[in-house]
């Protein structure tokens, strides 16, 4: 089966990657999601608990603002497996497969256009962080680190999307799926509160969750602490989670597509 | 002799004990258009996923304008264009945008791509809507839009999936239209739907499939005169005249109406019993309150063809093992 070549399917890759973006225009809730939340979330938190937590908002902020980055970028990821589902069900993914269009070109669309929303969510994050007072001290090597570091979990924690995407028998179980499960696995790590502050049986949890990894790494990357080993760790956990979920996605669509 | 634009060789597709394609062979020649007739369940659309290269046969053969649909599957789409069974349009595209998508996909620079979208969308009359989301368009019009988008690449070969079901007569025939211009223009079509009236409107050739086999083929006047699809109705408007209506049937079409309530019927495969039927009526100072000359319905093109109601096909074939 002669096939597409590498410029074309990337070609195809763009104008699946900006359907997908423009879709966003339409769905004012998907935007939502990963713009009035997170906002929400760092308003809330800083305001409300910040005081109680680390004694003053100024502090909590600080600690908790690469936190929140983090675990808006793993809600983020639900709509890559959303927007697949939602093809699949629809019947719009038989209509991209019979068109003379790459194979990987449909999925690839959707993880391209996941980093463009990812991308979105940070500098708004860490734009409202600055408006409200923070200041990394880190060059800005540090802040670069940070995002390169989050898009590349980001990219491997998608095929764990892409799979309940594949799996599912609807779009909205694909996100009461993703929600549910999302919200232990972000809040049981070091997000909101240093590790110490939990009971000793849960920290040993706390501190494997790549969650905490990461959100150490970018801590150490903005904030001038030690990163490095956070880092390394990370991209392990990016590459086991690819290692497992790719294949066991591509699989699992071969099958749904029989 | 030119090669059949589609050309299939014992295709068979189970889904576990389900034989969801038995063993269907068929051909179309070059710009011809073909119907797949058939009820809920029969395999009509898992034959067009399979010539569509969108899911492999379990066995058999089949080329689509010359080429393989396993091992050449990427020319073949190269070739198609395809509307399956759910209008699968972009719902938070607007029309517009989801055929600029399409021509964008298949390669065409920008321009042309806007050119081509504009142009389907005139041609297609959505263009008053091409700039709205097509989640506020209606049935018929996602329905246009949807063949539009198939229609993008300009391909040679066309397959429709039941492509005016769930649409009112008035959005049927329309559609009916559209699809007529580009046969018109030598486009190839295998059509598969559940309506013998679809099938004689656009077909040359119908082939009827039941439990992923073909029961019946032929062109629909051979189809017709196989059946004696026609049924002529007719409720005098007195009862008193039913007796005499009756008698001038009889001696008009040569066999006894079946008589129902208040209601007359007759086999009509002769075109002038109607209005034979009619003129001596009047003769007779009879007055109808209903005359209709009706098309089976596929209910009974199955009952003559297989001797049991369609209803029946709902349910799958049990494995025999
Ligand atoms: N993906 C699938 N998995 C399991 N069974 C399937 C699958 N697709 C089709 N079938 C079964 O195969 C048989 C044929 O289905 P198909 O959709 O081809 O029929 P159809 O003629 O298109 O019917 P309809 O008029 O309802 O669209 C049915 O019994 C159906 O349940
Ligand atoms: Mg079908």
């Amino acid at each position: 089966m002669s096939g597409i070549g590498l410029i074309d399917g990337l070609r195809q890759t763009g104008s699946l990657a900006w359907r997908a973006i423009v879709q966003l225009k339409r769905n004012p809730w998907e935007l939502g999601d990963y713009s009035f939340q997170p906002v929400l979330f760092l308003l809330l938190f800083v305001y409300i608990f910040g005081g109680a937590i680390a004694g003053s908002t100024d502090a909590y902020l600080t600690f908790m603002l690469p936190g929140i980055v983090v675990m808006n970028m793993m809600f983020v990821t639900v709509y890559v497996g959303h927007g697949l589902n939602t093809d699949l069900t629809s019947g719009y993914f038989d209509r991209l497969r019979a068109l003379p269009v790459a194979r990987w070109a449909p999925l690839a669309g959707r993880i391209t256009a996941d980093l463009v929303k990812q991308g979105w969510s940070i500098v708004l994050l860490l734009g409202l962080g600055w408006l409200m007072g923070f200041r990394m001290d880190n060059p800005i090597w540090g802040l670069a680190g940070m995002v390169v570091l989050v898009l590349i979990f980001a990219l491997a924690f998608s095929w764990v999307s892409v799979l309940v995407g594949v799996v599912a028998r609807d779009p909205e179980h694909v996100q009461l799926f993703g929600f549910t499960a999302l919200f232990p696995i972000t809040f049981v790590s070091n997000v909101f509160v240093p590790v110490e502050t939990v009971p000793e049986w849960l920290q040993g949890v706390v501190m494997a969750n790549p969650v905490s990894v990461l959100t150490d790494a970018c801590r150490g990357l903005l904030l001038g602490g030690p990163w490095l080993g956070s880092a390394l760790i990370t991209l392990l956990w990016a590459a086991a989670i690819t290692a497992v979920f790719a294949p066991l996605s591509v699989w699992a669509l071969k099958r749904r597509l029989r | 002799m030119v090669e059949s634009a589609i050309a299939a060789t014992e295709l068979v597709k189970h889904f576990g004990a389900t034989r969801a394609v038995d063993g269907v062979s068929l051909s179309v020649a070059q710009g011809q258009v073909l119907g797949l007739l058939g009820p809920n369940g029969a395999g009509k659309t898992t034959t067009v996923r399979m010539l569509a290269t969108l899911t492999a046969p379990d066995s058999g053969t089949a080329r689509v304008g010359g080429f393989d649909i396993v091992d050449q599957a990427h020319q073949v789409r190269g070739l198609i264009g395809l509307t399956g069974q759910f209008a699968s349009v972009d719902n938070r595209l607007t029309g517009f945008e989801n055929l600029l998508l399409i021509a964008r996909l298949l390669g065409q620079p920008r321009k042309k791509s806007r050119h081509i979208a504009r142009t389907l969308l005139e041609r297609f009359e959505l263009a008053d809507a091409a700039d709205r989301p097509v989640q506020g368009y209606s049935g018929g019009m996602r329905r246009r839009l949807d063949l539009a988008a198939s229609l993008v690449g300009n391909p040679r070969i066309l397959f429709l999936d039941e492509p005016t079901t769930g649409l009112d007569p008035r959005a049927r025939r329309q559609l009916w239209e559209l699809i007529g211009e580009r046969v018109a223009e030598g486009t190839t079509v295998l059509l598969t739907t559940q309506y013998l009236e679809e099938a004689d409107a656009l077909a040359d050739d119908i082939m009827v499939i039941d439990h992923g086999r073909v029961i019946a083929s032929g062109t629909p006047e051979a189809l017709k005169r196989q059946i004696g699809t026609r049924t002529l109705e007719i409720r005098p408007a007195s009862p008193d005249a039913l007796a005499a209506t009756a008698a001038i049937m009889t001696e008009l079409a040569g066999i006894a109406p079946e008589q129902q309530g208040g209601r007359l019927s007759i086999p009509a495969g002769d075109p002038a019993l109607l209005p034979a039927l009619v003129r001596r009526l009047d003769q007779h100072g009879i007055a109808p309150a209903e005359l209709q000359l009706r098309s089976a319905s596929l209910d009974e093109v199955f009952l003559a063809l297989t001797g049991q109601a369609s209803t029946a096909n709902d349910e799958t074939l049990e494995d025999k093992r």
